[in-house]
Order: structure tokens, then sequence, then C-alpha cells
């Protein structure tokens, strides 16, 4: 009777713990499905070209080159401002700050952590981007950089909580010889502490990466939207995944420009799923997890 | 003396650049709450919205939003649960655990608009759900999973192991001992887990564009195949697609409100029953 009872429990639990990998498959089927029939007609070259002119009455140009040139740029802004933030952070709150500092600090970062990207893009509209604007004096505060500051920090709590971890797991022994033989405070953390932790500091960096490029409502309200090839910071610029957001609503189902942003989705779902593997292969050669 | 000087200025820019950020949070928060505050009112949270939400209140998004909440932990508590339970108690190693976990750091890093891709192409289109509140809760459904299985598996692993070794030695099946030793323990770890999922999925705006969120629907939905509005949605409807997005701000503000008030309002209990619990049980 138990032994029956216990074989069912087993197979419900092992049925749960499959549907994530069942969903994973899924999700590549359902995109790939979606996105097939456009590589024989129009063709997987036409992909390619330097114009995104989805709706024309001419003809339709479906170059994701200049979505991902904006996703390319936003995103490399957004890393350059969340490494210091991130990983000073953590340095500071793991090594430095008094108990009672973390106590404050912790839920504030948890806080920003869940705080959803659609107010955030709201915030960065309504404040960053008149900001943005007169500082350098442009015509529009919705560019490449409004939305790279949103997505910095946006993904700080991430960089800055695995960071930590990182920095925590550094075996006691280190920084006590380290101190033992003369270093000072400051000497240890730069020395020994951080080098020791650098693998899950680089890993932290890849995750927050990813997260930055998988963002949608944020830059999708506040950079503009102009899908072209630009390296300005200053430039209105499209990224990959505020294509989706803003056209899949109005696109007819199966025509070609429906199946071109399911493309912009696989290549989205390749590039995130990289970096995760990669950040996690880090994390785990090194023990950080 | 000078280097004591030096590493100063250096611990003091650590510190600055931290509070930098609480600084920003917390400006962030004020000017949410400050503009928004004057917009909150009785009608403005019960009633029906009027000309394309320059006027009335956001009750259909605020059900909506809600709906959406239970639809996803109606799919993602037990299954996530379920998974956590097998992961830690059941498989500890071993090829399908390490595909299970592969899957699961994966799920946790697809961009929120693959999952409105995938939600779209599965749940609307080949299922034939349509635009509804069903597909858009498994979408986030999905989406959540990862959250909780997670940290419903880090509640259970903070279980000792001796209480299990106890109940086996004892003669109890693996299931009553994981029902009877562990579960009881680790619950309230587990539902703090869930807790978080459901403020992603409240705040989550990719997802349900794709799937389910309606534009301006001034009704409440009569079943889980109706479209409904939804509090991120709206908000960014309002800030961006509105014509007079100008003259609606006060409207803007206001939802921005209430849905980091239902957001924060979930991730504070979260962190707050986390930390009673973590100093509660002493093993």
């Amino acid at each position: 009777m138990n032994s029956w009872r216990d074989k069912l429990i087993y197979i419900i639990l092992v049925g749960s713990a499959s549907t994530s990998i069942l969903i994973v498959v899924l999700i590549f089927v359902f995109l790939g499905k979606e996105a097939f029939s456009f590589i024989w007609d129009p063709g997987f070259s036409e992909l390619w070209h330097t114009k995104w002119i989805p709706v024309s009455f001419k003809k339709e140009i479906f170059g994701i080159l200049p979505l991902m040139t904006g996703t390319l740029l936003v995103t490399a802004l957004a890393t350059l401002l969340m490494i210091p933030f991130g990983v000073l952070g953590a340095i500071y709150v793991a090594e430095l700050a008094s108990d009672s500092e973390r106590q404050i600090l912790k839920p504030f970062i948890e806080i920003l952590a869940g705080v959803p990207s659609v107010v955030i893009g709201f915030f960065g509209l309504v404040v960053l981007s008149p900001i943005i604007k007169h500082l350098f004096g442009l015509n529009t505060g919705l560019t490449a950089l409004t939305g790279a500051i949103l997505l910095a920090f946006m993904a700080i709590p991430t960089v800055l909580t695995v960071s930590e971890d990182a920095i925590q797991s550094v075996p006691r022994a280190f920084r006590e010889a380290s101190l033992a033989l003369g270093a000072n405070q400051l000497q240890t953390i730069f020395r020994i502490i951080v080098p020791a932790a650098l693998p899950g500091i680089i890993a932290a960096i890849m995750l927050g990466v990813g997260r930055v490029i998988g963002e949608t409502m944020a830059v999708l309200m506040v950079t503009g939207n102009a899908a072209k090839i630009t390296l300005n910071p200053f430039d209105s610029v499209r990224t990959m995944t505020a294509t989706i957001a803003a056209e899949m609503g109005e696109v007819a189902f199966g025509s070609h420009h429906y199946q071109a942003l399911f493309w912009i989705g696989i290549f989205l779902l390749i590039m995130t799923f990289l970096l995760n593997l990669m950040a996690q292969r880090v994390l785990r050669k090194y023990q950080m997890r | 003396m000078k280097k004591n000087h030096q590493s100063k200025v250096i611990i003091w820019a650590l510190r600055l650049s931290t509070y930098f950020i609480v600084m920003v949070v917390g400006y962030l928060l004020f000017d949410i709450i400050v503009k928004g505050l004057p917009t909150i009112s009785w009608s403005f949270i019960f009633d029906l919205p009027r000309h394309s939400g320059a006027e009335g209140g956001i009750l259909p998004a605020i059900v909506g939003t809600i709906y959406l909440v239970l639809g996803s932990m109606i799919f993602a508590l037990p299954l996530g649960m379920a998974s956590a339970i097998y992961l830690s108690e059941y498989a500890f190693q071993g090829r399908f655990n390490r595909y299970v976990r592969l899957a699961i750091i994966t799920l946790a890093g697809v961009p929120s608009v693959v999952f409105g891709l995938f939600g779209l192409g599965l749940f609307v289109l080949f299922f034939g759900f349509g635009a509804s509140i069903l597909s858009g809760s498994l979408t986030l459904a999905f989406m959540i999973l990862p959250t909780i299985i997670v940290s419903s598996e880090e509640a259970l692993q903070a279980v000792p192991k001796g209480l299990r070794e106890g109940s086996l030695a004892l003669g109890a099946t693996m299931w009553q001992t994981v029902y009877k030793n562990v579960l009881p323990y680790a619950l309230p770890g587990m539902f703090t887990g869930s807790i978080l999922g459901i403020g992603r999925a409240a705040g989550e705006t990719a997802p349900i564009l794709l799937t389910v969120a309606a534009f301006f629907l001034p009704r409440l939905p009569n079943s889980i195949f109706d479209q409904v509005m939804a509090l991120p949605y709206h908000l960014y409807v309002l800030a961006t697609q509105h014509p007079d997005a100008q003259k609606v701000l006060p409207m803007q503000y206001g939802t921005a409100l209430v849905l980091i008030v239902i957001v924060v309002f979930f991730n504070l209990t979260a962190i707050i029953l986390r930390n009673h619990f973590r100093k509660k049980i002493q093993w």
C-alpha cells in the first residue's frame, strides 16, 4: 500500500522536474516553428541587410543588423556603468560595511531588484531623459545612453549580489594570513580577496549582461526606437527586444515581418543562453556555488 | 600617515558609490510616492477607466494583475515545489538531475520578451487559447518557475540531514520522511521564494504584452479566456501611447504607485519572513 503510494508520488515529482526540460525544448521548438519558413521565403540572407523597414509600400526590408548594433551599443554602455557600481558596491557591502549598515543597504538593493522594468522605464522617461537632454544639449533625451543608464541600474542588484557571494566565499584563512603578514585592510581586499573572487565577479558581470540584453520595457520606453546603425551614445537606437515588443502587436500572423520578429527572438535566446552557460561554467569551475 | 589618509579616501569612494545606488532607489520611490499619492483616491482604485485612461480609475488593470498573479501561482507553485523536492530529496546527482539543472538555469536567463513569443506561439496560437488570462498566466508561470524552484530548494537544503536519516533509520519510506520530517520545516522558506515569484509576475510587462494584455478594456473579465488590462501594461500605454501623455501624467504616477506598492509589498513580506524564519529556526 505504502510502496504503491510512494511510487505514484515519485512519478509526480519526476514529472514536475521534467517540465523545466520540456519547457526549454518547447521554447526552442515554437520559436523555430514560427520562424522556420523565412529561411526559404524570402531567404535567410534577407536578415543581414543594414536597414530595418518592416512596413513599406515598395519593398519591406528585414535587416536585423541595426537592431543588433542597437542592442550592442546599449549593452556595452550599460556594462561600463554597472561594473564599477556593482563590483565596488559588492566589495563595500561584503568587506567594509558594518552590520547595521548592511541591514539598511541589503533591503534597498533587493527592492531595486524587484522594481518592475516598466516603472524604471517610466522613471527614465519623466525624470532621466529631460536631465540627459539638458545636460548634453540634445534635441531629445531618448538616447542609447538614457537606456544604458536605466539598464545598468537594473542589472546592479544582480552584479552586486552574485559578486558579494563570491567575495564572501573566499576562505577566511586568505584574509587572516594577509592581515597577519602586515597588509592593511585595503591591501588585503584588492591584492588578495578580489583576485581570489575574480572568477565569481566575472560570472556576476556576465549574468548582469545577460539581464541587460534581454531587458525590454525600459529600453522600449527611453531609447527613441530609431533603427539605425550607430555607435554614438547620444543617438536614438532600437534594440532587438524593443522591436519585438513594439511591433508584434500590429503584425499579421504568419507574415514575413512576423517571422522576422521570431528570428530576432531566436538570436536573443541564443545570446542569453550562451552568456548564462558561460557564467555558470565559471561559477562551477571555481566552486562558487 | 600618508598611506592611512589615502586608504580613507578609497574607503569613502567605495562607500559613496554604494550609497549612490541607495540614493537613486530612494529618490525613485520618493518621486513616485509624492507625485502618485495625490492621484490615489477611492474612485481611482475602484472605478472603470474613461476616455482611454485619461479619466476614471484603474480597477480593470488591478483586477487583471491579480488574476494573472493568481493564475500563474496555480500553475507555478505546485510544479516548482514538486521539482525542488525531487531535486533536493530524491535525486542528488546523476545525468537527469544535471539536465534539469541546466534547464532551470536556461529558463532563468530567457529574456521576458522571448517568453512572450513562446507564449504567443504555444498557448495563444497552437493551443488556441487566444489572447487570454489563461495564456498569460501560463506564460508568466513558466517565467517564474526557476525563481520558485531555486528558492524552494534552498529552503529544503537548509533542513539538517539528521532529520532525514533519523526518520529513514526508523523504517519510514522516502515520502513519509519528506512529508513528515522535512517539509514542515522547509515550507516557510519555500513560500518565501514563491512570494518573490509573485512580485516578479505582477510587474512583468513584455510577456503579457504578447499573450493577454488589452490596450483599453473598461470592463472586468468574464472568463479565463477573456483579455484583461494589467497594471504594468496600462502604465506603459499611458506613458508612451497616449496622445496627450503630459496631461495624463498624474494618472501615470498613480498607476506606477499602485504597481510599486503591490510589488514592493510582496518583496518586503518575503524579505521579512525570510529573516524571521532564519532567526527562529535554530538547529
